[in-house]
């Protein structure tokens, strides 16, 4: 157990390297850094001058993997690579191009985050879990059929009218909630509802199918026949047999995405003005803030890794046939 | 009367322009402590009967008619809630697929606890002590009851579904190819189980199954499928002694046995009716060998001929007369193969392999470091002349398809040395091995999978010619590819066509010639017959045979089943745990062998004490 | 007028291009052939493909560009052509370009959405609703006319549409064949089809049928235009990806060992990106080029365009890794089946192998992914766009559309029409889309069969 982990843990670092590499290229090779400076200092007609002041001012002087200059190690690690790809290794993120301090910013923003992604998701769960289940007991009878077409239908639309949708009626037209905003602390939660609501009727179609899909596919099998031929009745194969089974992909989907909550989501903060990771992530795409992108992209990868051995953990509590060795 | 009274069972899918009707018309009867075998091919509508009887048909079949009276009271009247109190309690079943049939993520002890609640309302320290009895009953340690279905062995899951199923204390138990699925020894350890424990708890066991022997083993009565009806059912030894029925006498007469060696197997031409035929009369007409007018217009009913012996024949009016132009199985003698195999000459072999060994690395720990070895094939030798038959026999996970695929170099045997024809192939790489290949060929043991889907007959056929034989042109190709299938006896316009419309045995003919069209020396038979009905395997063993003549092959033929060895090897390698244990000639084997091993694998064999003047000749 | 290929275009031309080919090239192959009539014998199957085809339809004729010749301001000079890169679609739809309004309007509406000073009839200027330039121009009196003029009008177009959809049931409706529910479902479409289409050729040109937006644009227009983005996104992006999943997944699937190790790493790498950070970082970084090299483009329909493809392919770069570790997995068993095996006993070299034996029979499985991934893009686009890292914002999209409009919302009457056009072409496309993936999966997939 501690061998795999200790295993998966050094797996991580070149996963990590090669999305430090990939950034790397894209934002200092492909882009310059000079490319960088005369973006942020807008005008068409910049000097030379210019741009080699705001690179000095924001740290982007050195050369990429090699200082010619420098001495001995210093050679190889007063260099941009190092500065600016692989500190992030030691969660070292340094300023964005406005000259706050991500490190920080990531660590007050994260709880507004998970605040609204922590409930989307469990309530979300249990919710299209529940209805797959009452879909997969009633198979292929009206309340199944009707069900999904309007699995079909809802995921048809587009995320953005649910939340434009949800603003409307639940904050304008019925006045329930605030449109948006947002308070620390317990002045929070009428905030947070709305967005917890949208973000649940928006994953309804595509998830409650998908997991309908897996239930009629386990009931499908052999050992379903035998509970029958105990005698068991219906809810009874379809709680204990059949749910317990089908949690084992289940898991596989959802537990990846468990360390990600704290990134929170994109769309939804931004609509609803939560100052999470998210809407912090989408400011700096639309200011091209390019250190916030790069940390959070890492930071990203790294919570996925997270989440990949939180899957293999987790299948040892769900599958007695999967021993991590 | 007490027990399972089943009478004019008629199942249907009911669909738009022509309803499927699996079983129609089915009757049958049994009681306490007796075991009842329904005998029957694949496609016959044996394990649906059984469904129909759990109330566990598939969606979209249904009832369409009949009764089925356990103990007075007609189970198909009873609502889903009374069905369920008789479901694995008064009524159980056991199904074919140890391996798929349980619960993986629950334990023996669940499994079994929520019958024992359902039907014998025990809960808690109670339930677990009944369930250990009921481990003990089917012989396995009360430890068990912490295991999960994948710590088990398939024979020990079998136990524990039976185990299971005896929870509710059934009258009658419904087994459905328990064995099937199998090897040998567990075959004979699981149905002397079931028959321990029918005569323990005065069960009635209803044991469907498509061999003969295990049928002749275990029942009482026998009745015998085809195409969705009983067409013979009789007592177990009056069956056996004198079939009436062409089909079973067919099903007798085409059996390979050691004593059969040299003779050319019966055949029944054709195939099992599909579930939607409409029949104008007799169902067996198309194939009997006895068919006259009234057959086919006017369907037999079903009489009872003598005294618990029914027939569903237009033959036969009554006991005593004889059938007329009765061939029965007497005729197995009829065509005697051309010349025995040649005589064991001072010719060198085709294929010598010595010490060949096929290890598989384990990996552990931090680096993925080897820490040990599966050892699949460990050190084998054997060899094989031109016209002569190896059988390699083993139980499942023995080792013997590794070996194929190693002597093949399709996988990289770790040590050992083989020669063909008396060239080394160790050495050979790349293209001097690619151009031997064409002298080493290999047919499947599944015809679903051993041919692309994509690809038309004609194109499968040539594959091989293409990619070895380059100096042959389209034309030649083409005409070689019709000899073949000619030789296998398919129409030449098989060519064209995709594998999907042909049965499993053409599908297992079309992969013969595939193989043949290079013309190898060799040919790996990878049990050949395993996914076949009995009359379609008596149908490629006889071509098998007939192509071994023809073209002087050399024959490895894997199987593990020892009837088929006898009648057809002339030598028989017997192997375990990636070892041959004994070897030798295939006659002298079988009859006296020497090893533990290989005495436990005949003994195991059902109907070993079967002899042949028990069993076809009609009266 | 000299024609004007942008990259897409042909790109999307050379998709259809071998497309056809296939289809003629395998026209015979009845293991082939089988499914797809199955899709077509279903009613969803049937109907979704006709809203498909229609919007494949108006997003093709969106695809044949072209630009104005200017009137030559001296004759024997070079002729001199036009900025602005126009399509056969917007020629189709010249009344609808032209009538532009001052700013939004209603819909069907006949006066503008604001006040602004207008002169009376009796010469004093006061604040009021001003008649619209266009939408219902022709009426004298817009309160007590518009009513009948509408609905003769469209009760006009409605027969209109009927009689058009009778001549072709006439013409090849009745040809002997199978009656299927798919056929009946087709025709019941594509009636209905006929129907909005007549009601919106008697309507359109002089309404706006669904008003007009900040600028006076017509929104029917602005809708009909976004189609063609959310379809090159669909497919382009598709076609991008799929060589290489093809190849990766095929390859790590089939042999295994240290060609596995470094495919399962790439994608690996690639999947532990948060997807839609990947893509605004691409998209940014090539925002960048675009922005400091304005002298590769010569329209801005060609930088947009730069962007749109841009767009494809970096979706087709970061999305390429689902599909390739489903065909991962199907090579791995694919692999250990028999009829690969005999083809290896055979000697028959890899490439083969893979072509005839892999190839084929994973492909119900590409077609059922591509089918699955085409709505997920169309959706994926909005929310790009959104986010500001989508196409090009000059461009007619869905995504732009939408977000041009939710800031409206906060007006008082509230500006509607804008987002309720994007969500019923979107709808329809992208339900249609889902269903016609389901029936396709339905028929390709023996897995689904019941």
């Amino acid at each position: 157990m501690l061998d795999y982990i200790l295993r998966r843990v050094l797996y991580a670092f070149p996963i990590l390297l090669g999305v430090n590499l990939l950034t790397f290229g894209l934002f200092f090779m492909v882009n310059t850094p000079d490319d960088m400076a005369r973006i942020h200092l807008g005008a068409k007609h910049v000097t030379q001058e210019a741009i080699e002041t705001w690179k000095r001012e924001h740290g982007y002087d050195k050369p990429l993997f090699f200082n010619a200059e420098a001495q001995g190690v210093a050679k190889a690690a007063d260099t941009l690579f190092v500065e600016k790809s692989l500190k992030l290794f030691l969660f070292e993120f340094g300023a964005a191009d406005d000259g706050r301090d991500i490190a920080r910013e990531i660590q007050t923003r994260m709880w507004p985050s998970l605040a609204i992604a922590l409930p989307t998701f469990l309530v979300g769960l249990l919710c299209y879990v529940s209805f797959a289940l009452l879909l997969a007991f009633f198979r292929g009878g009206a309340l199944d059929t009707g069900g999904v077409v309007l699995c079909v239908a809802l995921m048809s639309i587009s995320g953005l009218f649910y939340v434009i949708g949800g603003q409307y009626l639940m904050g304008k037209l019925w006045n329930w909630f605030p449109i948006s905003g947002y308070q620390p602390g317990w002045a929070a939660w009428p905030f947070l509802v709305m967005p917890v609501i949208v973000g649940l009727v928006a994953g309804i179609g595509d998830s409650t199918r998908f997991y309908r899909a897996l239930f009629l596919e386990e009931i499908g099998k052999d050992y379903v026949r035998t509970a029958r031929a105990k005698g068991l009745s219906e809810p009874r194969v379809l709680f204990r047999h059949v749910l317990g089974n089908a949690m084992i992909p289940i898991l596989t989907g959802v537990v990846v995405v468990i360390p990600r909550l704290f990134l929170g989501g994109l769309i939804i903060e931004s609509f609803f003005g939560i100052p999470g990771l998210g809407s912090y992530t989408i400011d700096a795409i639309q200011a091209q803030d390019f250190a916030i992108v790069r940390s959070m992209v890492f930071l990203g990868s790294v919570l996925y890794i997270i989440g990949l051995v939180l899957t293999d953990l987790s299948y040892t509590l769900v599958d007695p046939r999967v021993r991590l060795e | 009367m007490k027990g399972l009274v089943v009478d004019n069972l008629r199942v249907e899918f009911p669909g738009g322009e022509r309803s499927l009707v699996p079983v129609d018309g089915v009757s049958f009867a049994i009681g306490a402590n007796e075991c009842v075998a329904l005998l029957g091919e694949s496609g016959c509508g044996k394990s649906m009967t059984a469904l129909a009887l759990m109330r566990l048909l598939p969606e979209g079949a249904r009832v369409a008619a009949g009764h089925a009276r356990l103990d007075g009271q007609d189970l198909l009247d009873l609502s889903e809630q009374a069905m369920r109190a008789v479901r694995g309690g008064r009524l159980a079943m056991i199904f074919q697929e140890p391996m798929t049939s349980l619960n993986p993520v629950m334990t023996v002890a669940e499994q079994i606890g929520e019958a024992l609640a359902m039907h014998r309302r025990l809960t808690g320290a109670a339930a677990r002590r009944a369930a250990a009895e009921l481990l003990k009953a089917v012989d396995l340690p009360p430890e068990r009851l912490d295991a999960y279905p994948f710590q088990l062995s398939g024979g020990q899951r079998q136990r524990v579904l039976i185990a299971m199923m005896l929870a509710g204390e059934p009258e009658v138990l419904i087994a459905d190819e328990p064995t099937t699925a199998l090897d040998v020894t567990v075959q004979a350890q699981i149905l002397g189980l079931l028959d321990q424990l029918r005569r323990q708890r005065g069960m009635g066991l209803l044991l469907i199954t498509h061999d003969l022997d295990v049928a002749r083993d275990m029942a009482d009565r026998v009745a015998v499928m085809y195409a969705g009806e009983i067409v013979e059912s009789a007592p177990r030894d009056r069956l056996y002694a004198s079939p009436r029925h062409p089909y079973t006498r067919k099903l007798f007469a085409v059996l390979p046995r050691l004593d059969r060696r040299g003779e050319r197997l019966d055949s029944l031409p054709g195939r099992v009716p599909p579930a939607d035929a409409v029949f104008p009369g007799c169902r067996f007409a198309e194939r009997c060998p006895n068919v006259f007018a009234r057959c086919r217009t006017e369907a037999p009913a079903a009489r009872e001929v003598a005294p618990g012996h029914w027939l569903r024949c237009h033959l036969e009016p009554e006991e005593g007369r004889p059938a007329a132009a009765n061939p029965g199985s007497g005729d197995v003698v009829a065509s005697v193969l051309t010349p025995a195999p040649t005589p064991p000459s001072v010719e060198s072999p085709v294929l010598e392999v010595r010490d060949l060994a096929v290890h598989f690395p384990i990996r552990k720990g931090l680096l993925r470091r080897v820490a040990g070895r599966i050892k699949a094939v460990d050190g084998v030798s054997l060899s094989i002349r031109s016209g002569e038959t190896l059988a390699l026999v083993g139980e499942s996970g023995c080792g013997k398809t590794t070996l194929a695929r190693a002597v093949l170099r399709l996988i990289e045997p770790t040590a050992g040395e083989s020669w063909l024809d008396g060239e080394a192939l160790g050495p050979l790489r790349g293209e001097a091995l690619r151009r031997k290949r064409a002298k080493m060929q290999i047919v499947f043991q599944d015809p679903f999978s051993s041919l692309n889907p994509r690809l038309r007959v004609g194109e499968i056929v040539e594959e091989g010619m293409a990619a070895l034989l380059p100096e042959l042109d389209a034309r030649t190709r083409r005409d070689r590819a019709r000899s073949l299938i000619d030789q296998v006896g398919l129409p030449l316009d098989a060519l064209d066509r995709y594998p999907h419309e042909f049965s499993g045995g053409q599908r297992q003919r079309i992969a013969i010639a595939r193989a043949l069209a290079v013309e190898p020396r060799l040919l790996i038979l990878d049990e050949p017959t395993s996914a076949l009905d009995v009359s379609v395997q008596a149908q490629i063993l006889n071509l098998l045979a007939d192509l071994q003549v023809r073209h002087g092959l050399a024959y490895l033929f894997i199987t593990h089943n020892l009837s088929v060895v006898g009648y057809l090897a002339s030598q028989v390698a017997v192997m375990r745990a990636g070892r041959i244990v004994e070897t030798g000639e295939t006659r002298t084997l079988l009859t006296n062998p020497r090893e533990d091993y290989t005495r436990t694998l005949l003994e195991s064999a059902p109907g070993r004490n079967r002899t042949r003047a028990g069993t076809g000749v009609a009266g | 007028m000299k024609p004007v290929i942008l990259w897409s275009d042909a790109l999307l031309f050379l998709m259809l291009a071998v497309i056809l080919l296939l289809v003629w090239l395998l026209r015979d192959q009845e293991s082939l052939r089988a499914p797809w009539r199955r899709v077509m014998r279903g009613r969803m199957g049937a109907a979704s493909a006709v809203i498909l085809a229609v919007y494949v339809g108006i997003g093709l004729l969106d695809s044949l560009h072209y630009v104005e010749r200017l009137p030559d301001a001296e004759p024997g000079q070079a002729a001199q052509y036009s900025g602005e890169v126009r399509s056969a679609l917007d020629a189709l739809l010249t009344p609808l370009r032209e009538q532009v309004e001052k700013t939004y309007s209603a819909p069907f509406a006949t006066h503008l959405y604001v006040k602004e000073a207008v002169t009376g009839p009796d010469g004093v200027d006061i604040r009021d609703y001003p008649r619209l330039r266009h939408g219902g121009a022709h009426l004298v009196d817009p309160v007590a006319g518009f009513w009948p003029d509408v609905t003769w009008r469209g009760l006009l177009g409605l027969l209109g549409g009927g009689v058009a959809w009778g001549l072709l049931w006439l013409t090849l409706g009745r040809s002997p064949g199978s009656a299927s529910p798919g056929r009946s479902a087709m025709w019941t479409t594509l009636l209905a089809m006929f129907c909005v289409t007549g009601l919106l050729v008697a309507l359109a040109p002089h309404y706006h049928v669904f008003g007009t937006d900040k600028v006076g644009q017509d929104v029917l227009y602005l809708s009909l235009k976004s189609i063609r983005t959310g379809l090159m996104i669909g497919t382009l992006t598709t076609l991008i990806m799929l060589p290489f999943a093809l190849t990766l997944g095929i390859a790590a699937g089939y042999f295994g060992g240290f060609i596995d190790d470094v495919i399962q790493y790439l994608y690996t790498t690639l999947n532990s990106i948060p997807g839609v950070l990947l893509i605004a970082a691409a998209v940014l970084v090539v925002q960048v080029q675009i922005e400091t090299h304005p002298q590769w483009f010569e329209t801005a329909a060609a930088r947009g365009d730069a962007r749109l493809l841009a767009l494809c392919a970096i979706l087709g770069l970061t999305g390429w890794t689902g599909l390739a570790r489903l065909l991962r997995g199907e090579a791995l068993k694919l692999r250990e089946l028999e009829f690969v095996q005999a083809a290896r006993a055979f000697g028959v070299r890899h490439a083969r192998i893979l072509a005839r034996h892999l190839l084929p029979n994973v492909m119900h499985l590409v077609l059922i992914a591509l089918v699955i991934d085409f709505s997920g893009l169309v959706l994926a686009e909005a929310v790009l766009s959104y986010v500001g890292v989508g196409v090009d914002p000059g461009m007619n999209s869905f995504g732009n559309m939408i977000n041009g409009a939710r800031l409206e919302l906060a007006r008082e009457p509230v500006v509607w029409w804008q987002l309720a056009a994007a969500f019923v072409f979107m709808f329809a496309l992208v339900l249609s889309a889902n269903l016609f993936a389901d029936s396709v999966r339905e028929a390709l997939d023996p897995k689904a069969k019941k």
